[in-house]
């Protein structure tokens, strides 16, 4: 022991080992109150980790090449010890990243967690979802299947709508006038190495932001601004307790729940019916052949929707990123002065409720042919997805709170 | 709050009655853990599909092991080209000429039941399902792919057969023909129900062939998901200790 303590102390003299310890982990004080909707942050960065280590074995035999991409991906499916793992992994992996980040920011916006003082927290979080989407985009392309090839050819055209630059912009992008081997080349290095490196960065950013204001909780309660005092300091907050051990051994009972959701998928049904991998992405990109209909990955639908929901293609560019910015400028338009949705009114709650029917509504209606039938709801909701963050100063306003406790409750 | 959840679950349920079915796709039903289904399949894909139709991303060798077949008697009884059994299962077809022949290039099938929603579903109804059309070039067509370039290669198999049509007019006048069923016109060298059974095997080689570690992978995750079990009952008592004094 004496022995550990020693090396101990000769690294703390180099470097704060027992310092960066204890801030974060072992005296860092998190509510006592956390409910179920707390796991998805720690899941989250489970996510980062599954995806940034399966993506460096697959790397090990994927071919970043046009007529060497698909076959390789067969080739890791078939002939690599593991690869189907590692592969089913990676591609499971990265809607489960997604699910697991929508549901830590539905829990922001039950919580009021991106309220003062946690603004900027809540910004670096949307840098996160921003990222990951970039990720997820590119990283899609390199299976090189059909639908990889359209849908990443649908996707860049978006930017030829743009007045003046759009189309030089779009070519730009490509390195070519189609989708073509350059387009995956870069890609792949953004995939690999430039998005990995940036999400790492923010994701560092986003826990010394978090550590600096504190966890909020399910009663919005500002556990710092409370009574101080607890069995294992006078200074800390007396409804804190150490993150470690206590949230750190009930996180590995949310990682091993859902683990368990996780292999399911990978092993008895990878392809989720077609919405984790899509039957048209087993057929080799062919630039001469379109699929019927080209659709992204589930967890961009929802803007897919309200981009084809606007009638001139500009506009619709512009609203699909507008719905994006709303996000963004949340802070500043919840003015209720309640953060949590359990001392909110009525009002919130309607409104809420209306944003997520909303949301997934669009991510079904994204998949969908457009129809003018599926155009008019698509039409509806994206106004319903607009009116929940437009009106929210109005809203929030009128709505009446409930008196918010002392001190957390159970 | 579980009440609003709930409430939230079941507005989302239109748009899961929205998504409407197409085509109505017959059940293949295949057993991929039967064997001889397996073999009996491969014995009709190297007859009668494998001279157009390569499966690239097989190797002989991997098809043996899962077929419960000896390297050997691959080599003598499914090897009909030119290969070494670690090779994949490729053919001498020229793609080119090929595509002079039928208008497109026969596709390699080594992902065909993944490439289609209910892949293996569609195969067995797709396979079942050319009738004699005059009009086509190679004088069948098929109900699941319409105006396919692929002639009724099992057609001294299945026989020929015709297809109906109900014709109904809408209240607009316009005409609109279903798909009503078929008629045998000239019988083949297998009944129907050997025939379906045939088509079977063969949906379940290429099911095989579309995935070939699908077995070992489901009979791993149920050892993966029993060692998850026994982890979270450690785990949740784990926590139940420590949080024991939390109040």
């Amino acid at each position: 022991m004496s022995k550990l303590a020693n090396f101990v102390g000769w690294i703390d003299d180099r470097f704060p080992l027992t310092k960066v310890w204890n801030e974060h982990l072992a005296q860092y004080y998190a509510p006592k109150n956390f409910n179920f909707w707390y796991y998805f942050g720690s899941l989250a960065i489970l996510m980062l980790v599954n995806q940034i280590v399966t993506g460096i074995w697959l790397t090990m035999n994927y071919k970043p090449d046009a007529e060497l991409a698909f076959a390789s991906v067969e080739y890791i499916m078939r002939d690599v010890d593991w690869g189907w793992v590692l592969r089913y992994m990676h591609s499971t992996g990265a809607s489960f990243f997604f699910i697991v980040v929508y549901l830590h920011m539905f829990r922001g916006l039950m919580y009021g967690s991106f309220q003062k003082p946690r603004e900027l927290l809540w910004i670096i979080g949307m840098l996160i979802y921003l990222a990951l989407m970039a990720e997820a985009f590119m990283g899609y392309l390199l299976p090189w299947g059909q639908m990889s090839f359209w849908g990443a050819q649908v996707i860049i055209s978006l930017f030829g709508a743009i007045p003046v630059v759009g189309d030089d912009l779009a070519l730009w992008i490509r390195g070519d006038y189609v989708i073509s081997d350059a387009t995956l080349n870069r890609f792949f290095a953004f995939h690999v190495i430039a998005l990995p490196l940036v999400l790492a960065a923010l994701v560092f950013v986003h826990i010394v932001a978090l550590h600096k204001v504190g966890s909020n909780n399910p009663d919005g309660v500002e556990i710092k601004k409370g009574p101080k005092g607890n069995r294992w300091s006078d200074k800390a907050p007396a409804d804190g307790i150490p993150f470690h051990p206590y949230y750190t051994v009930k996180d590995i009972v949310g990682v091993v729940a859902f683990l368990a959701v996780f292999s399911v998928v990978i092993f008895f049904l990878p392809e989720f019916g077609g919405w984790f991998l899509e039957p048209d992405n087993f057929i080799p990109a062919n630039p001469l052949k379109t699929p019927e209909h080209i659709v992204p990955l589930w967890y961009f639908t929802p803007f897919y929707a309200i981009l084809r929901a606007v009638p001139d293609k500009f506009l619709g560019v512009v609203a699909m990123f507008a719905a994006i910015a709303m996000l963004f400028i949340l802070p500043w338009l919840d003015r209720s002065g309640v953060k949590s949705i359990r001392y909110k009114g009525l009002i919130y709650k309607i409104a809420l409720a209306v944003f997520v029917v909303s949301f997934i509504m669009l991510g079904f209606f994204g998949t969908q042919p457009a129809t003018p039938t599926y155009t008019m709801f698509a039409r509806i909701f994206s106004v319903l997805y607009f009116l929940f963050f437009l009106l929210m100063p109005i809203y929030t306003k009128m709505d009446k709170t409930k008196p918010v406790p002392e001190r957390v409750t159970k | 709050m579980n009440k609003l959840i709930f409430g939230l679950l079941l507005t989302l349920a239109p748009a899961v009655a929205m998504s409407s079915a197409a085509l109505h796709l017959d059940s293949a039903n295949i057993d991929l853990s039967d064997k001889a289904s397996l073999q009996n399949g491969a014995k009709y894909y190297f007859n009668y599909c494998a001279g157009c139709h390569s499966l690239q991303y097989m190797r002989y060798n991997r098809m043996a092991q899962g077929l419960g077949l000896t390297e050997q008697e691959v080599m003598d009884n499914l090897m009909f080209v030119p290969s070494k059994i670690g090779e994949p299962i490729v053919n001498a077809m020229d793609k080119q000429a090929s595509a002079g022949w039928f208008g497109v290039t026969p596709p390699d099938l080594s992902l065909i039941t993944r490439a289609k929603k209910n892949g293996s579903d569609w195969l067995y109804t797709y396979l079942r399902s050319f009738y004699t059309d005059p009009s086509r070039p190679l004088g069948v067509n098929n109900i699941v792919f319409p105006d396919v370039g692929m002639p009724h290669v099992l057609w001294e198999l299945q026989g020929l057969q015709e297809a109906k049509f109900d014709v109904v007019t809408d209240e607009h006048g316009h005409e609109h023909k279903t798909f009503a069923g078929f008629a045998l016109v000239k019988p083949g060298k297998l009944s129907v129900d050997q025939y379906d059974a045939a088509m079977r095997d063969l949906v379940a080689f290429l099911t095989y062939v579309g995935e070939p570690g699908q077995l070992e992978r489901q009979r791993l995750g149920i050892y993966v998901l029993l060692f998850l079990a026994v982890f979270f009952v450690i785990a949740y008592l784990l926590k139940k200790e420590y949080w024991k004094d939390v109040h």
